[in-house]
């Protein structure tokens, strides 16, 4: 009995403690809806620079709530998605943006998992052809003389 | 023969991606470049650790003088580790503007008492106003202002005696 108390009292401090650790990400309150919605999107879109892949709305990295804090100064300012975006990476560099901006640099990386689907097609829809072309090629005198000489072979023997 | 070796093209593509991204793996994350390299050093406006009363901004920065800015803080283990290091640096005649970063004026000031202080002037930034704007995720961080004020070179973390030879001193020399 008294094993099974001691298992409880620890569960809970566990469940306490977990509670405490998530009170380290602090709670805002918004007015309105959108921008709420807007609030949780761009938090949970930028990464935390220190913790190779935590979104800033999931880490309790000083950095992150300090980029949350500024995250939420902009959108009372009026701020654009787009820009907060921008405001982070001048800061932060790329590698804050969970989602790469589209430029130069970067259609590769968004250009080739397309590009790849459209060759494949473009391969397979080839190769179907030339297949399709090889078999349905009607055959010379000379190779259907040879394929009845073939046959007879076997009937004669 | 020369149909049967193209079978072989994916393969090949396969194999070259593979060593690309395997490359990748071994990379830090935290030796990234920093998002104001080759950009003016922010502007700020805050007072020194050593005088509350003294304000400086940007023209500290760019005053006909190679800079070496390090943000460090009391709280920080591996600045402590690394001020022989920049002690050294000061001493070969490179000026140092340190940032006291995320700290308390006392415990800043405490800090440069027990390890020495290599700084010409210390910017006192608790609420990481000029820090968010330089982009610093942790201290210590170390940024190399050239004379106009712009940055050239940018290091995150520890500096070990091994990277003032092969990466500071290098850089200070190149952007002389």
């Amino acid at each position: 009995m008294a094993v099974i108390r001691w298992m409880l009292t620890g569960l809970a401090l566990l469940l306490v403690a977990g509670n405490l650790q998530a009170g380290a990400i602090e709670v805002r309150e918004f007015d309105d809806p959108v921008m709420e919605q807007r609030y949780r999107s761009l938090t949970a879109s930028l990464r935390c620079p220190t913790c190779e892949n935590q979104a800033i709305n999931d880490s309790d990295a000083p950095v992150s709530g300090d980029m949350r804090d500024r995250v939420y100064l902009l959108l009372n300012e009026g701020v654009s998605d787009m820009e907060i975006r921008d405001h982070m990476v001048e800061r932060f560099g790329d590698y804050v943006l969970y989602n790469p901006r589209l430029e130069g640099r970067t259609y590769l990386l968004w250009g080739l998992p397309a590009g790849l689907v459209v060759l494949g097609a473009l391969l397979v829809v080839l190769v179907v052809r030339a297949r399709r072309n090889a078999s349905a090629r009607r055959l010379t005198d000379e190779e259907r003389a040879r394929l009845e000489a073939l046959i007879n072979r076997g009937r004669t023997e | 023969m020369t149909r049967r070796l193209l079978l072989l093209l994916p393969l090949a593509g396969f194999l070259v991606l593979s060593l690309f991204l395997y490359q990748g793996l071994s990379l830090n994350p935290f030796h990234r470049d920093s998002a104001l390299m080759a950009r003016d050093f922010p502007a700020f406006d805050l007072a020194t650790l050593e005088d509350p009363e003294r304000r400086v901004d940007r023209s500290l920065l760019a005053t006909g003088e190679l800079t070496l800015v390090n943000v460090w803080g009391e709280w920080c283990p591996e600045c402590k580790r690394e001020m022989p290091q920049l002690l050294d640096l000061s001493d070969r005649g490179i000026r140092m503007v340190g940032i006291s970063w995320k700290d308390t004026r006392e415990k800043g000031l405490g800090f440069l008492e027990e390890f020495g202080n290599p700084f010409e002037v210390n910017i006192f930034d608790p609420d990481n106003e000029l820090g968010f704007e330089l982009g610093v995720f942790g201290a210590p961080e170390t940024f190399l202002v050239d004379r106009e004020g712009i940055i050239r070179y940018h290091h995150t973390g520890y500096i070990s005696p091994g990277d003032v030879r092969e990466h500071i001193l290098p850089e200070v020399e190149k952007w002389q």
